[in-house]
């Protein structure tokens, strides 16, 4: 598959004007930004600047909590998000890793096969496909193909967010957003899985939260910049580094001295 | 070398004296139990025997066995598990998994917390004006589970409840995020992994339903019928209202036959409350997480 040059590709998510409360108190405003097919689009910022936000109203998670009101617009594939008749088909679309990883109390075969499972695939040989297939490109496979029957949550940390990667995969997304997911991970996995990245950018779109500056410039093609709920800018990682944005306090933050 | 300073000493010294406290109150709760137990035993233990447990009363009830006490007990008991187990949990689930968390929910949840403490005989006399006179069902099985069903009810909503929050909040947000709707996340990951709380909550559900005597006392318990229910419809008698009777309303009774009756019924109690715990160990041991 030939890869697009940077910027060049169609938008796939397009958000404008987004702000988003809890109750009365707003957690992020004025967000206006375009992601691109296949890119990883990388989103820093320090804490409570309203990244995990972000991702939630993305997928609509806004429904599940309490308080949390969505306004301006995101479009998927220009459909806009809050018009989609069912969520869940818009959920299946959009893989998310979490922070933490959270292995679902099921075993490792479950955990990947559950989304399949949910979308009403039963065959076992069907099903069987598609848990190699995730959890090897979730650099996983090896290290778990002789236990698959065991609980995914006993699994070391760093191979339960690469289960969480596997079963992110499994919903066959179309966009995948990864909230820090390299927090509770050693260095060694953590290289892993972001050259898993780079490989699964070919197909798949990625929005990358991340509170590693270097992490952003590693992988993501272009950065957005949060701080305390304000979208600051947005602009080619590159161009975040080496002082050629237009925000100081850009330049501050990825330079670390901020605060 | 480190030695151990003057608080250090003063330290060790309250800690033991809280832990001798502790479990002086421990032995304390014990005690009573165990008493009553070892009385229960000693006095109703030779009294049990497969002739006791399976013929009637006889002689005004100062002889004879408890067949008809104890078959309407399980009836009873039964009928208002059928009645409130599936209402309890369902009712559960909906105010832990799919409720918004407002003012209406908070102010349910807090009413099912004051259902719990109302008194059984205001149970009684509700089962009575409801069921027996407005519904018509007269004094029956029916009755008397349905007021029986009211009375625990609150216990299982607030069992199911508990043992769905749980399971961490994480894994329905994983689920949802999967595009799993809420059935589906309740179906495959809340309810497997709460299961054995529930399970447990609504046993000792049961063994309290078995004890109660006033609200059954004047919705379809029957002071003296030496004959089993045919049917729901039917007055039964029950184990704990026989016991209350026996001890206190008929004269002549051999002073060992309430031990009996009662060793009969708290050891039903105790062996519902055994299996709850036999569940609890086994799902236990296959804790997820
Ligand atoms: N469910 C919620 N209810 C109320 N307020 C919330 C909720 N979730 C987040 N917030 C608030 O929104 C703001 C932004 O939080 P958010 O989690 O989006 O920040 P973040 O950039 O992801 O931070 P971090 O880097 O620490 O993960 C915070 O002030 C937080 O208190
Ligand atoms: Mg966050």
């Amino acid at each position: 598959m030939v890869r697009p040059e940077n910027g060049a590709g169609p938008v796939k998510l397009a958000v404008k004007d987004l702000a988003i409360h809890y109750g009365p108190k707003s957690a992020l405003a004025g967000v206006s930004l375009d992601v691109r097919e296949h890119e990883i689009f990388g989103i820093i910022g320090p804490a409570n600047s309203g990244k995990t936000s972000f991702l939630r109203a993305l997928n609509r998670m806004d429904l599940h909590t309490t308080g949390m009101r969505v306004e301006g617009s995101i479009h998927l594939d220009g459909r806009d998000v809050r018009k989609w008749r069912n969520v869940y088909a818009l959920r299946r679309q959009i893989g998310v890793v979490f922070p933490l990883p959270v292995g679902l109390p099921l075993s490792v075969y479950d955990n990947v096969a559950l989304s399949p499972r949910l979308r009403g695939i039963k065959n076992k040989a069907d099903l069987d496909v598609v848990v190699e297939r995730c959890l090897t490109r979730a650099a996983l496979w090896d290290e778990v193909k002789d236990r698959l029957d065991s609980l995914g949550s006993l699994l070391s940390g760093g191979q339960q967010q690469r289960l969480t990667i596997a079963r992110a995969l499994s919903q066959d997304p179309k966009l995948l957003l990864l909230d820090e997911f390299s927090i509770a991970v050693d260095p060694v996995t953590t290289m892993r899985i972001e050259d898993i990245l780079r490989t699964l950018k070919d197909e798949i779109t990625i929005i990358l939260v991340t509170n590693l500056v270097q992490q952003a410039r590693r992988l993501a093609d272009r950065t957005a910049f949060f701080l305390s709920g304000e979208f600051v800018e947005v602009g080619e990682t590159e161009d975040l580094f080496t002082g050629a944005v237009r925000d100081p306090r850009t330049r501050a933050y990825v330079e670390g001295r901020f605060g | 070398m480190f030695e151990a300073t003057e608080l250090n000493r003063k330290n060790q010294k309250t800690e033991r004296l809280w832990r001798l406290l502790f479990l002086m109150m421990t032995v304390l709760l014990i005690l009573p139990v165990l008493i009553i137990l070892g009385v229960l035993i000693y006095h109703g233990g030779p009294m049990i025997t497969i002739d006791f447990l399976f013929t009637e009363p006889t002689n005004g009830m100062t002889a004879g066995g408890i067949l008809p006490a104890l078959v309407g007990t399980v009836w009873l008991v039964a009928v208002a598990l059928l009645v409130s187990v599936p209402i309890g949990i369902a009712a559960a689930l909906y105010l832990s998994e799919y409720a918004a968390d407002n003012w209406l929910t908070r102010s349910i949840n807090l009413a099912i917390i004051n259902l719990a403490g109302v008194p059984s005989i205001v149970h009684a006399l509700f089962g009575v004006g409801a069921f027996v006179l407005f519904f018509r069902f007269g004094t029956s099985i029916l009755a008397a589970s349905l007021t029986l069903a009211i009375m625990t009810l609150p216990v299982v909503i607030v069992a199911t409840r508990e043992s769905l929050q749980a399971v961490p909040h994480a894994f329905r947000e994983a689920c949802w995020n999967m595009g799993a709707s809420r059935w589906q996340t309740i179906r495959h990951v809340v309810l497997p992994n709460s299961v054995s709380g529930i399970l447990t909550g609504v046993i000792l559900e049961v063994s309290r339903t078995a004890g109660e005597t006033a609200p059954i006392m004047f919705t379809g318990a029957a002071f003296f019928l030496p004959f089993l229910p045919q049917s729901v419809f039917d007055q039964t008698m029950a184990m704990s209202l026989h016991l209350f009777v026996i001890s206190t309303q008929v004269p002549g009774v051999p002073e060992n036959l309430p031990f009996g009756v009662a060793l009969v019924l708290i050891s039903m109690v105790l062996a519902m409350n055994a299996l709850s715990i036999a569940f609890r160990m086994v799902l236990r041991g296959r804790k997820k997480w």
